[in-house]
């Protein structure tokens, strides 16, 4: 019997295609941000309107993760440029989007038309944080109704993220829900994500949140 | 309809990676793979040899023992530096109370070594 050292990262695989699929992006000058969050917690109508506001400024792709249906792709399907439904359960995963789903989601959108792609993951806050996409920017919602403790509970999906969204600011006189607790718990992990209290229902902050999406577009075009 | 989770993709990594590495090597059997699983990464061991067990049948990897070593987490104070073991889901600091935290060691998933004959 003989030892052998290998020294390998199992997540090789998947950081692989990723980063295949940021060059690819790069080539195209389209921009991907990568939205998380707990089932209902707001992914789909943060797309929505984020798509309402920003017609006519930016050609807006979308690509839906769920384990099932096309209850979303549907629902954005009119205002979007292109959409590509991915159902996990039919895949080896289906608790998470993987660089390999996204690869083949891009092979489907005409790229050299499109300025931004927004990729609503599948509603979870473990397993995405463990599987990089090749995406330029990560977003978090964490919603009212589900309470201020996530980032406590769920550190590690908040710890890498470019933005955290309080969504459903509108729940606030019905809730107890600590915004000040939660943003220290979010400056502690990551002091540097930009936070946005935001209400997809009322609109409080949409506009400050398709500014910083603007940027992030424009910064990423600069920069290729 | 079953639902699998991630550890599915990540035995496969495994089995590709072992079988690779016993090929240069021209072994004939995969003994023990020996994992590095860090506390905080998302990954459940015997999920992880539930699906290896299934992945290697027919391989020279079929019956090799998977060995998980587990890196505890360590986080670092952003404010004095402090490197500490979290206390369950509570990240602050022992000795300042500092909330600014950086994980220093917890997230790793590698196969450090294998045995094979």
């Amino acid at each position: 019997m003989k030892k052998i050292e290998v020294i390998q990262n199992v997540l090789e695989a998947n950081e692989t295609i990723a980063s295949r699929n940021r060059q690819l992006l790069d080539r195209n000058k389209v921009c991907a941000i990568n939205i998380m969050s707990s089932p209902g917690a707001g992914k789909t109508s943060l797309i929505l309107q984020t798509m309402a506001k920003l017609k006519g400024r930016l050609n807006i792709a979308v690509i839906e993760g769920d384990v099932a249906s096309t209850v979303d792709a549907e629902k954005v399907q009119s205002e979007a440029k292109a959409v590509v439904q991915i159902n996990t359960r039919n895949m080896p995963e289906s608790c998470s989007l993987m660089a390999a789903m996204i690869e083949s989601a891009l092979k489907d959108m005409p790229l050299d038309n499109i300025d931004l792609i927004l990729i609503e993951n599948v509603g979870n806050l473990i397993c995405p944080s463990e599987f990089n996409l090749g995406e330029h920017k990560r977003v978090v919602i964490s919603s009212l109704p589900e309470g201020d403790d996530k980032p406590t509970k769920y550190p590690l999906i908040f710890i890498n993220a470019d933005a955290v969204i309080i969504n459903k600011m509108d729940f606030l006189p019905h809730v107890d829900f600590d915004i000040a607790a939660f943003r220290r718990s979010i400056a502690g992990l990551n002091p540097k994500a930009e936070i946005f209290e935001l209400s997809c229902k009322t609109g409080e902050e949409i506009e400050r949140w398709c500014s910083w999406v603007l940027e992030q577009v424009k910064a990423d075009a600069t920069k290729r | 309809m079953l639902h699998q989770m991630h550890e599915l993709g990540i035995t496969e990594n495994i089995v590709n990676i072992s079988l690779a590495k016993a090929g240069e090597a021209q072994a004939n059997k995969v003994i023990q793979i020996n994992l590095v699983v860090g506390e905080l990464s998302g990954f459940v061991p015997d999920c992880i040899q539930f699906y290896f067990d299934s992945l290697s049948k027919d391989t020279i990897a079929q019956g090799a023992a998977l060995h998980f070593e587990s890196v505890p987490a360590q986080l670092r104070c952003r404010d004095c530096s402090t490197i500490f073991h979290p206390q369950d889901t509570l990240w602050s600091c022992p000795k300042c109370g500092g909330q600014s935290v950086e994980i220093f060691t917890g997230r790793e998933l590698y196969i450090e070594s294998m045995e094979v004959e």
